[in-house]
Order: structure tokens, then sequence, then C-alpha cells
């Protein structure tokens, strides 16, 4: 069974159609890659799965089961993490709080537990907090871990999102241009990440990207969106190849 | 505790006692506020409307019914969260300007309607009602207070609200119930106003509904801002600092509210995050200990 699946998922805003009947099946433990043009509808195909916009048009299962409906959070409970294009982090928390925010939710004690300090409690909170720690010295921010998140420099602050993104176990983890902004030593690092994220966690990856290098060397499988239609999805290879592709975005070698 | 209050009136000359206790019952609401507004970022302009139904709820209690003064403490704060919660509800579809649009007509009605209402005595207010608020219960009850804020905004359902505060799409993506909180940070903070107000009821033997107009809700603003958005010490030295300096420009007579004015203007320019708004107990430590290592270095 895939992942998540869409069945002619459509979004509007007014009168512009942002997703146009989209298709597309991501099978378990796959890297997959969604590339286009500015525009294409890569971020919104994000916030559509994530639950920020319910789609005008058709199905989504995640597992199986309809997302279509739900709201972010509850659609982050069944298990999708997300980083975002504009690095959205908690700034006046420090780095250990923003991952422990996002390990926190399925934690059963609830106002009065907390404001009394009572021992589930705060087993449940060591156990949170050493989950986090994990996830930190995974991204290399152990150091830094007592520090503000905007006081990070901008490629930390990317691992720092996906830390925070891999904090509650998702089985599906959306990466919106993770490489963006990043120098060449850095996205080497980003790969290398990427895949010990995969390998060790056993999840499944969706990547928006723009960097070709990167997407081609660590997709398994790439969509190609533009103007809101998939027009292409096949390997690495396959892709490069595709005529549709090479006139709508990746372009023609002189 | 009555050894407490009697060793203290002997040394504590009675125009300080007073402003003390005012003092403590500040703190106890802008404590309320900052939870709602400084931590979960939701602004709230309308704090006085939770105060006067803490102060009325529980004064028309002792007066009409008798009931024990502490049963009316709790019964103003438990009235004044319920409007809380009915207040938080807007809070979900609005932000910033509009909720603070609802927030402010919510404190007028609440204004209008003890205009109104005759068991709150109309215009005239409601007078006789015992003194009962004592400094050590004050003292008691911030500190109580102190405590239990403290031990909400470390906890992990502070830090969601927090997040809330710094970023609400990411919030929702990390699997948080933003609804959830930002109505609960709404019925904490209107029952630390409530309280607030029904401890005022009864020290002040007379309340009426200008006492509880929207001067006085943006003062509470002021005082959280004034001390840093989201920080419990910062909300303590802010309502501090807004209790005594009034007295103090007493000196300047018919000039204080320009004095007023201009003391928050100069502070806001220095420090525009609050008095305390971006001090962490963990920087003034890691900055003590590396002046120990420069000491040991040289």
């Amino acid at each position: 069974m895939p992942i998540i699946e869409l069945q002619g998922v459509s979004q509007e805003f007014g009168g512009l159609r942002a997703l146009d009947g989209i298709d597309l099946k991501v099978e378990p433990n796959a890297i997959f890659g969604i590339i286009g043009p500015n525009g294409a509808g890569k971020t919104t195909l994000f916030n559509v799965i994530t639950g920020i916009y319910a789609p005008t048009e058709g199905r989504l299962f995640f597992h199986g089961t309809d997302i279509a409906s739900l709201s972010p959070y509850k659609v982050a409970r069944l298990g999708i993490g997300r980083t975002f294009q504009n690095i959205r982090l908690f700034n006046r928390l420090s780095v250990l709080d923003n991952v422990k925010v996002a390990a926190n939710w399925k934690r059963a004690s609830g106002l009065l537990a907390s404001l009394l300090g009572l021992p589930a409690y705060v087993r449940e909170q060591r156990e949170c907090s050493a989950k986090a720690e994990e996830l930190i010295n995974m991204m290399g921010l152990y150091e830094k871990r007592m520090e503000y998140a905007q006081s990070l420099s901008y490629g930390e602050q990317r691992r720092l999102e996906i830390a925070r993104a891999l904090a509650a176990n998702p089985s599906l983890l959306l990466l919106d241009e993770p490489a963006a902004g990043m120098n060449s030593a850095e996205k080497l690092e980003l790969m290398e990440l990427i895949w010990k994220i995969r390998d060790d966690m056993q999840l499944t990856i969706l990547l928006v990207e723009h960097d070709m290098h990167l997407v081609m060397n660590i997709c398994e499988t790439i969509a190609v969106l533009d103007y809101g239609r998939k027009i292409a999805e096949g390997d690495p290879a396959q892709i490069k190849s595709d005529p549709r592709v090479i006139q709508s975005y990746l372009g023609v070698e002189r | 505790m009555t050894l407490l209050e009697q060793w203290i009136t002997e040394i504590i000359d009675p125009y300080y006692l007073r402003i003390l206790i005012l003092m403590g019952i500040n703190i106890i609401m802008v404590l309320g506020l900052n939870i709602t507004t400084g931590v979960t970022g939701q602004l709230s302009m309308g704090h006085a409307g939770f105060m006067s139904l803490g102060a009325y709820t529980s004064a028309i209690l002792t007066l009409e019914l008798g009931i024990p003064f502490w049963l009316t403490l709790l019964a103003g704060a438990a009235v004044a969260a319920v409007f809380g919660f009915i207040i938080g509800l807007p809070a979900l579809r609005l932000e910033g300007d509009y909720l603070a649009m609802v927030t402010i007509g919510f404190a007028e009605i609440v204004r209008v309607f003890f205009l109104n209402f005759e068991p709150g005595g109309k215009a005239v207010g409601l007078s006789g009602i015992p003194q009962q608020t004592t400094f050590s219960l004050v003292l008691l009850l911030t500190i109580v207070v102190i405590f239990f804020t403290q031990r909400l905004l470390s906890s992990r359902i502070g830090k969601a609200m927090y997040s809330i505060r710094e970023n609400e799409i990411a919030a929702e993506a990390c699997g948080i119930n933003t609804t959830h909180l930002k109505v609960l940070s709404f019925v904490l903070g209107a029952f630390l106003g409530g309280l607030g107000g029904a401890l005022y009821a009864h020290y002040m033997y007379y309340i009426n509904p200008q006492d509880f107009d929207f001067m006085r809700s943006i003062e509470m603003l002021n005082m959280v801002v004034l001390g840093g958005l989201g920080s419990i010490p910062g909300a303590i030295v802010g309502a501090a600092i807004l209790t005594v300096l009034p007295e103090m420009l007493r000196i300047v007579a018919e000039y204080r509210l320009l004095f007023y004015g201009a003391l928050l203007v100069i502070l806001m320019i220095f420090r525009p995050n609050g008095l305390l708004g971006d001090i962490r107990l963990y920087d003034l430590l890691k900055g003590k200990r590396k002046e120990e290592v420069k000491a040991c270095q040289s």
C-alpha cells in the first residue's frame, strides 16, 4: 500500500487553479522528489497534504485513511512531519525547546499534572528531553541546545527544522527546499543526512527542491509539476531525458 | 497568619502597606494577562472586564449571601474564567488588532452592564464591602500564583503556548492543538484577573463600574509590555513599577500623567523588548561562567 496517495487533487484560490488534478503515489521508504518551475504548485501541494488547505477537489489518503479534511495538527499527529520553505522556527525558544514542543503532544499528562509536577509528568518530560537531545545531537546542534533558535546560522536553522519535524516520530517527512541558501559543502552534508534519516528511522521522504544536482542524486522517483499539473514522473534518468520536462523546466544544454 | 498581619501593620506605615497590597493584587492580575498576551500572543485589551466580573461577583456574594470570603474569591475567579472561555472562542478566528477590538468591546459591555445592574448598585456601585483582603493573604496568594505560573510556563503546555506566539502555523504542523491552548490561555488569564478583582473589591470597601474602565485594561497591558512579554519576573517588575510610579509622581502633582507617559516612552526606547523580556537566567549564569574562565586565564 502506498504511504500517501493523491487522487485527482485540485486546489483553487479564487479563479487560480494552483493544483489541477494531481495523481500521486509514494511507496514506503522512498525518497520522492517534486520539482518544477516557480509557481508550479509544489508548496501548495505540501500545504494540502499537511492540512493547511483542504483540497477543492480530489482525495488524499495517508496509510489508507482519507485525511483531506483534517486540520493541520491532526495530520501532524497521524505521522506527517514537515519543514518550511521560509524557515518557521520558534525564534525565542531554545533549540531544545523547539524540538521538545514537537515531541510533546502525545504525552498523556494534562494541566494539573504539569502544575503539580506529578511523578508521571516528570518521568515523561525526562523521556521527552532525552529524545529531543538525541535528535539535536544527530543534527550536530548539541553544543547550541540552550541558544535561542533565532541566534543560529541559516544552515543550523534548517537542520533544527528537520530535528523538530522528526521529533514526533513521523512516518512521512516533507522537506520544502531544504538546501535553499546552502553552500555546496553544506548540501553534501544535507544529502548524507537525508539518507541517514531515511535508513535509521525507516521513514518516507517527500522533497521539494530546486537544486538539480541534489534532487537527481538523492531521489529514487521524481514528479515534475508545471502550472499545477503533473507533467512527468519517473526515475532521475527518465526525467532528465523527458522532452516536456526539458522544455518547461530543465532547459536545453548547449 | 494573624500574627504576621499584626506584626506587619505595626512596622509598616499604612500608606506603604496600601501600595504593597495593591501591588500584590496587580501582580496577580498581570501574571494572568501575561499568560494570554505575553506567552500565547493573543492581544487582550479587556483584562479589566475580567477584573470587574471577579470584583462584582465576590462583592455581591459577600454582601447579599454572606458566603465565606475565600469562597467568594474562588467564585469571582471562576465566573471570570467562564467569560474568559467565551471570549477565547472568537480568538480562534481573529488575530492581532481584530482580537484587540473584540476584547475592548467585551470589557465595555461588562462595564455598561454593571452601570445598569440593579444588585450591583448601578452607577453608584457597591459600598460597605468588608475589608477582608489583608497583606498576608495577598502576599501568600501572590507567591502561590507566581509558583504555579512558573510551573505552567516551564511545562510542556507552557512551551506549546509560547510556540503559538512564535509561529502558529509551525505550532500546528508540530501537532499542537492551537485552538485548545488559545482558549485555555484566555481561561487562565481571566481566572487570575477575576481573582485579583475579588481581592480588590474586598480591599477597597467600595467599587463602581468606572474602577474597571478601558484605562485599567491599558494599565495592565502596560505592565506586561514594560516588564517584557512572556516573562514572569518581567510581569512582576512591570506591575511593581507601574503601581509605585504614580505614587512617586505625586510630587509633580498635575503633571503626573505627563511624566508617567514620558517615562513609558523612554523605557520602551531603551528596552524595546521590555525590562526583562530578553533576559534568561541561563544567559546570566553563562555570562558569569565566561567571566570566571577569563579570570582564570589572566
